[in-house]
């Protein structure tokens, strides 16, 4: 396993550190890469035509960093697609992408077949539901992939500031992440707990990873991403970047109880595939994230679930009650 | 100007208006990116700060916070003997408190402060981009102003601090509001604003009088105030515009506020009725033994520019130009400021908007490219010399 530490401070990033635009973009262009935004809906008319104009504005006309804004729906009731179009962004139903193959529903779905429609080097994913919307989102995540060749997966993570006290806070994923994947990295995959937020909706990657992944349609997409590209390439093939913050609609416990339930599906497939329940021995370490000052740190803690055996097998037990 | 002559910038302003659709993205971003960072009176710095990154990226030079906490930047010009300053507050009456998320649909963009004054301020941080993009260039210096601490108690304050501070020659000026398209504010009424705050006195003998309140007290004040006999010529109204007070329904309220604004086309009658305002003051207070209170913190003097100014004739005829139909009418915002200092100045108004100071304050966008396409208009007939 590779030093986790080491791998955080190098391949973390802060969005501050890629201000310069100007710079980045005489970079794309000298590498000559082609860069897609990818932005999956599902009845998001309330902040889908805010992200198209600030990327637009911001990363298509002031600093022309992306090529092409694509919207691509599961099939909105609202009025998505007409805002989308609107200001200019190009607009897919994902039924209609390949139209030949027999249509699923999910994000995934419009993930994978973005891969198609699109003619990016790199793609960047941005869920359409961020109310606080920057071109950091963007520009944060492809930045890194401009200047490092080997680096072929970013991924966000956010500031998430609960509660805390002193210098040192706890940083993290939500919920899910926390309580669900957290976990079962520690136990499986420990070099993926290097990951802030496995479950973040934005990313940006390179095509050659693209195509060459798996792509569940439904809550499991971004573990087996982390998983298959883990598996594929090794850790060195990611980076994240700290987006700050980002706020949108919190989901209600029972949501998230859906969403582990497919999480966990697609994990236990990965998981079988690869052995890995047959190892004899997993981790006992719990690998927990905690920032102090500007420094993320992995907090590790040894959690062994020690057992005591039925009481019936207990000699003094047998005899006490003559069983 | 130098590529264009000003008659022919004038003439295709209808064909200026549709091509400014181009830009879109580019002003609706700043619209969506300064509307959503908080700006209560005195707490502008974020807005400003972005303003001025603005002007940076767009290569203005001499661009600074001033001492007050103004965003400035200067277009230089190509003689740059004399300037043109364009204006746009800053602040608005939201709180910091209130979720400032900007909400875009097709035809209208949502959110506290949009249209005052979110949008004079992206207007002001696009002017430089739009102007290049259309590669206009001004022989006058064209200096942007995003005026810090101009509403309720900020009274002018940072607009005035420019003009006391500034090395420039001003020649004319153009403040800018979100809304209404179609105003056309050229002269600035006489104006006395202020607070009146009744408080129910700690040693008060609370067995005595079962109805003492701070809120009946001050519903003593109002009455007077509305019987106080206003003239119809010269124009003049006072308008009570807020109240608080109070904590519960069953708790005796101890202090209730009344923010008011007389207004006038004559100096002597604002100062009449605010000097009768101080004796009802007086008098209420002395009637019911509480504590009343009168703050006066704003104060502006008529004036302005004549209906047949030249400025005043150039921006009806851009306005005719664009079928924009002219709204006239007074203010008491930074125009008072700019005529104070014998500045000529108009106030414009970018596009039209509804729910004005609420939470879901709404703009609509297709008006914004004939308000834009006036605002340029006007600027390249000023840098003419054709409004002088």
């Amino acid at each position: 396993m590779l030093e986790l530490q080491d791998w955080i401070d190098k391949n973390t990033y802060h969005h501050s550190q890629f201000w310069d635009l100007k710079k980045l973009v005489e970079t794309k262009e000298k590498l000559g890469l082609k860069i897609s935004l990818c932005l999956p809906t599902l009845n998001e008319e309330k902040t889908v035509g805010k992200e198209i104009i600030i990327f637009k504005s911001e990363l298509m006309n002031r600093y022309p960093l992306i090529d092409e804004i694509a919207v691509i729906d599961s099939g909105s009731e609202d009025d998505t697609l007409k805002v989308a179009k609107n200001y200019g962004a190009d607009t897919y139903l994902a039924a209609d992408i390949l139209p030949e193959l027999e249509p699923k529903k999910g994000k995934g779905e419009n993930l994978w077949k973005a891969i198609y429609q699109l003619e990016g080097d790199i793609i960047v994913y941005v869920d359409a539901d961020i109310s606080n919307i920057h071109p950091r989102f963007v520009y944060g995540l492809v930045a890194p992939l401009i200047y490092r060749e080997e680096v072929k997966y970013v991924k966000a993570f956010y500031d998430r500031p609960l509660a805390f006290s002193g210098n040192v806070r706890a940083s993290g994923g939500g919920r899910v992440t926390e309580i669900l994947v957290r976990p079962l990295f520690s136990l499986f995959f420990p070099e993926l707990t290097a990951i802030i937020q496995p479950l973040s909706g934005e990313y940006a990657v390179r095509r050659e990873v693209l195509e060459q992944i798996a792509f569940p349609i439904g809550f499991g997409v971004e573990t087996s991403h982390l998983i298959d590209v883990h598996h594929k390439f090794g850790l060195e093939a990611f980076a994240q970047t700290d987006l700050d913050k980002r706020v949108h609609e919190n989901k209600p416990t029972i949501s998230l109880g859906k969403m582990s339930f497919g999480i966990l599906q697609t994990f236990i497939k990965r998981a079988k595939t690869l052995g890995i329940f047959e190892k004899a021995e997993h981790e006992t370490i719990l690998r927990q994230f905690q920032v102090t000052k500007d420094q993320y740190e992995q907090n590790l803690i040894e959690i062994v679930e020690e057992e005591r055996p039925p009481m019936i097998e207990i000699e003094q037990y047998r005899k006490k009650f003559g069983r | 100007m130098i590529n264009m002559k000003t008659e022919e910038v004038i003439e295709n302003l209808p064909e200026l208006a549709k091509n400014l659709k181009k830009h879109r993205e580019v002003l609706l971003a700043n619209l969506v990116m300064i509307g959503e960072i908080p700006s209560p009176t005195f707490k502008e710095s974020e807005r400003l700060e972005f303003l001025l990154d603005r002007f940076n990226e767009a290569g203005l030079t001499d661009s600074s916070i001033d001492g007050s906490g103004n965003g400035v930047g200067v277009l230089k010009g190509t003689k740059g003997e004399s300037s043109i300053l364009i204006n746009a507050h800053a602040d608005t009456v939201f709180s910091s408190k209130t979720d400032h998320t900007m909400q875009v649909s097709s035809d209208t963009i949502t959110g506290p402060g949009v249209a005052d004054n979110s949008l004079g301020l992206a207007v002001l941080a696009t002017i430089p981009y739009i102007l290049k993009e259309l590669d206009v260039e001004l022989e006058q210096d064209l200096i942007l102003l995003g005026g810090s601490k101009s509403l309720g108690r900020g009274d002018l304050e940072g607009i005035r601090f420019f003009l006391d501070n500034n090395s420039f020659q001003i020649s004319q000026a153009i403040c800018i509001e979100g809304v209404e398209l179609g105003r056309l504010s050229y002269s600035s009424i006489g104006m006395l604003r202020g607070e009146i705050t009744c408080r129910v006195p700690h040693s008060y003998d609370w067995s005595r009088f079962g109805d003492a309140s701070a809120i009946l007290t001050l519903n003593e004040v109002i009455n007077k105030i509305n019987d106080i006999r206003l003239p119809k010529r010269p124009r003049t109204s006072i308008v009570m515009g807020s109240i608080a007070g109070g904590t519960s329904f069953n708790t005796i309220a101890k202090d209730a506020t009344l923010g008011f604004e007389i207004r006038s086309e004559s100096q002597e009658v604002v100062e009449s009725a605010g000097q009768t305002i101080q004796d009802i003051v007086m008098e209420v207070s002395s009637k019911t033994g509480d504590d009343v209170e009168l703050d006066i913190f704003a104060k502006r003097s008529p004036g302005g520019i004549p209906y047949a100014h030249p400025l005043n004739k150039c921006a009806r005829q851009v306005m005719k130009i664009l079928d924009i139909e002219p709204r006239l009418a007074p203010s008491t915002s930074e125009l008072a400021a700019l005529i104070d200092k014998n500045i000529p100045a108009l106030t414009l108004g970018i596009t039209h908007g509804d729910r004005i100071h609420k939470t879901d304050e709404t703009i609509q966008i297709e008006p914004i490219y004939k308000g834009l396409a006036q605002l340029i208009g006007i600027i390249t007939a000023i840098d003419g010399g054709h409004c002088a």
